[in-house]
């Protein structure tokens, strides 16, 4: 019933997140267990919702421009920048992987 | 004007004549909110833009132009909603220092109405909670904490320290707005509401907490947590002041896709004398484990109170009500996983030095931004919406959303105007007590009456009721049909009017600690 330590860890890929510590591996099994319960419901036959607005057209509008122009504003709340760009750290190199990575799953 | 009047009856005649001015009740409100400083309500003060909001105000005033009943009125907004050139946080690390480069529309509607927006109040770390006691600035204190009618009540303790210890929560997570209503600091507050953050610390605090429908008040600018259920909320000290600043933020937004389209008309409230075409549903479902034997006897008085008045008042059904909060789990979750991804250190808010790639550095960023809340909800979530999971969990949790709202829609189409349940199982929990569960199970725990409401995107309203025995607040909550706020608001207005529920008398607080905080006097209200 457990979460496999395979799964955890590609959570924490997929999320970008750490369980941190067992507690934190606790708080996800007792999610689950929690979310188990769904499954006394019968829901054969009925249809999922997404929205409660479903009965309603999303309404669309003319394609013009209405707004913009704002790079100063939106550069400024970022703390490395060059010029008007983001400045990110290399990309297209994997994070290492569970035997190398500085995680708590990593004694698991 | 005294601070406990309401604004159409009463502030705005006394505005409008010059009784009193808008920098007069700004200047009350900031010193209100500095000698009430250990309530913790507000992240930021916004003192010398609320004063120069209040100075534009008073101009108008004296040109006899005012733009409206909320021109000049102080009013606190939840530190989750966009406001320009303030400091926006949602309480969490990941946003510390992040100054908004716009209003969100609620924000921008209220200041085009001339509100003067005196700071932001406290939360819990994005939302998530129902106690304001997991962000990181600390928890809020329910102002009850502090009244005349809580202390008479309390056993006291023979060690003057312990005074400090048995202050109780406001609940959450909009407890900063409710706090800061509640203890006079500002006439009404925004807050959101996506499980019953709004009707929850609402209900704790002794102040009306409203959950419009979804899809009348827009959502630009409200930092996201679940799109499909959260809606700005509205806190006032009456439902009068609930309906004007409904009729000042309700309506479409061509920003926010999920509004709808429909005229909305402000309304004033009727004053109901007969409510004999009435029919109120008590859904027997909301008779629900752990709720106090004092809420339970309060429901049954309301609804006496109804049936003597000549409404007619029927038990209804709504069956899946106990699955709501799992369904809420996993959809809530879900929703998390994915409006929490836009934190990742470049754009806006904390960004972590690690520099190796940027994985790694969006890993380390989030591991450094979020609290333990947020971050096993986005790990559950996450985990939810895995392949192998998403039919099973998320899709299941859909499913299960319409029958919840199918359950109402059922209830509804049966003749019943208004539902009436309890907002909470019981009245505020005192903090140390509070804490001993974690935020996950508290929150499924406190959530499960006023989460259903969000499940369907019905208008749902918390309006005080009376006083436990222990001298802390307890509210009832009115549920109405989609867009049908002018009859929910007026029903809960007339209930009110028959409750009288008391006012809060705020004591003098004596500190211990550090001199820091002076000894407070007692404020006087009017």
């Amino acid at each position: 019933q457990n979460v496999s330590v395979e799964v955890l860890d590609h959570l924490e890929h997929l999320a970008l997140v750490d369980f941190r510590d067992s507690e934190g591996v606790e708080r996800l099994q007792k999610a689950i267990q929690f979310a188990d319960q769904l499954h006394e419901v019968n829901t054969d036959g009925v249809e999922p919702m997404d929205s409660v607005l479903e009965d309603r057209c999303l309404y669309l509008r003319e394609d013009d421009v209405t707004e913009g122009n704002c790079t100063k504003e939106l550069l400024e709340n970022a703390r490395e920048k060059v010029e008007e760009y983001f400045v990110a750290p290399p990309g297209n190199i994997p994070l290492p992987k569970l035997e190398e990575r500085d995680t708590f799953l990593q004694g698991s | 004007a005294a601070l406990k009047d309401g604004l159409r009856s009463q502030v705005s005649a006394a505005l409008k004549e010059g009784r009193v001015t808008p920098t007069e009740l700004c200047q009350r409100c900031l010193a209100l909110i500095r000698s009430t400083k250990f309530l913790n309500a507000y992240i930021t003060v916004a003192e010398e833009t609320a004063l120069k909001q209040a100075e534009e105000s008073e101009e108008r005033y004296k040109r006899g132009q005012p733009l409206g009943i909320l021109d000049g009125i102080p009013i606190a907004v939840k530190d989750n909603f966009n406001t320009a050139g303030i400091e926006t946080t949602c309480a969490s690390n990941m946003l510390k220092g992040y100054i908004s480069p716009y209003n969100a529309t609620v924000v921008q509607k209220l200041l085009d109405h001339g509100a003067v927006l005196l700071g932001k109040t406290n939360l819990d770390e994005f939302a998530m909670g129902s106690g304001s006691t997991d962000g990181v600035f600390g928890p809020v204190r329910n102002p009850w904490s502090y009244s005349k009618q809580y202390k008479e009540k309390s056993v006291p303790k023979p060690c003057s320290e312990d005074e400090e210890s048995d202050w109780v929560i406001t609940g959450g997570s909009s407890g900063g707005s409710a706090a800061a209503v509640s203890s006079f600091t500002c006439f009404a507050a925004l807050g959101s509401d996506t499980g019953g953050s709004t009707r929850n610390p609402a209900a704790h605090c002794g102040v009306v907490g409203l959950k419009p429908t979804y899809g009348l008040i827009s959502r630009h600018g409200l930092i996201p947590l679940v799109n499909s259920m959260d809606v700005p909320g509205i806190l006032t000290r009456c439902v009068d002041d609930a309906a004007v600043l409904l009729g000042s933020l309700a309506g479409h937004d061509p920003k926010d896709s999920t509004t709808i389209q429909d005229d909305f008309k402000p309304f004033e409230l009727p004053n109901l004398t007969d409510i004999s075409k009435l029919s109120i549903g008590i859904p027997k479902e909301y008779h629900a484990p752990g709720l106090s034997s004092e809420i339970l006897a309060l429901w049954s008085k309301a609804a006496d109170l109804f049936k003597m008045a000549g409404a007619k008042v029927v038990e209804v059904s709504l069956p899946h009500t106990r699955y709501s909060i799992v369904c809420y789990h996993v959809l809530c979750t879900a929703e998390v996983a994915s409006n929490m991804a836009r934190f990742d250190g470049l754009e806006y808010g904390h960004r972590s030095d690690m520099k190796d790639s940027t994985e790694s550095m969006y890993a380390a960023t989030r591991r450094e931004g979020f609290n333990d809340v947020v971050r096993g909800r986005i790990l559950s979530g996450n985990y939810f919406l895995l392949k192998q999971n998403y039919e099973k969990y998320f899709v299941k949790a859909q499913k299960v959303r319409r029958l919840i709202a199918n359950d109402f829609v059922k209830v509804f189409r049966s003749g019943v105007d208004i539902l009436l349940t309890p907002t909470t199982l019981s009245d505020a929990a005192p903090y140390t007590e509070f804490i001993q569960e974690d935020n996950r199970t508290r929150s499924a725990q406190d959530d499960i009456l006023t989460q259903a409401a969000n499940m369907a995107g019905l208008p749902a309203i918390n309006v005080p009721t009376a006083l436990s025995e222990r001298g802390l607040p307890v509210g009832l909550q009115f549920i109405g049909r989609s867009f049908q706020e002018k009859q929910l608001l007026t029903v809960a207005k007339w209930f009110e009017k028959q409750v009288q529920f008391p006012v809060i008398q705020l004591e003098e607080v004596k500190r211990h600690d550090n001199g820091v905080f002076q000894h407070q006097k007692s404020a006087s209200f009017s």
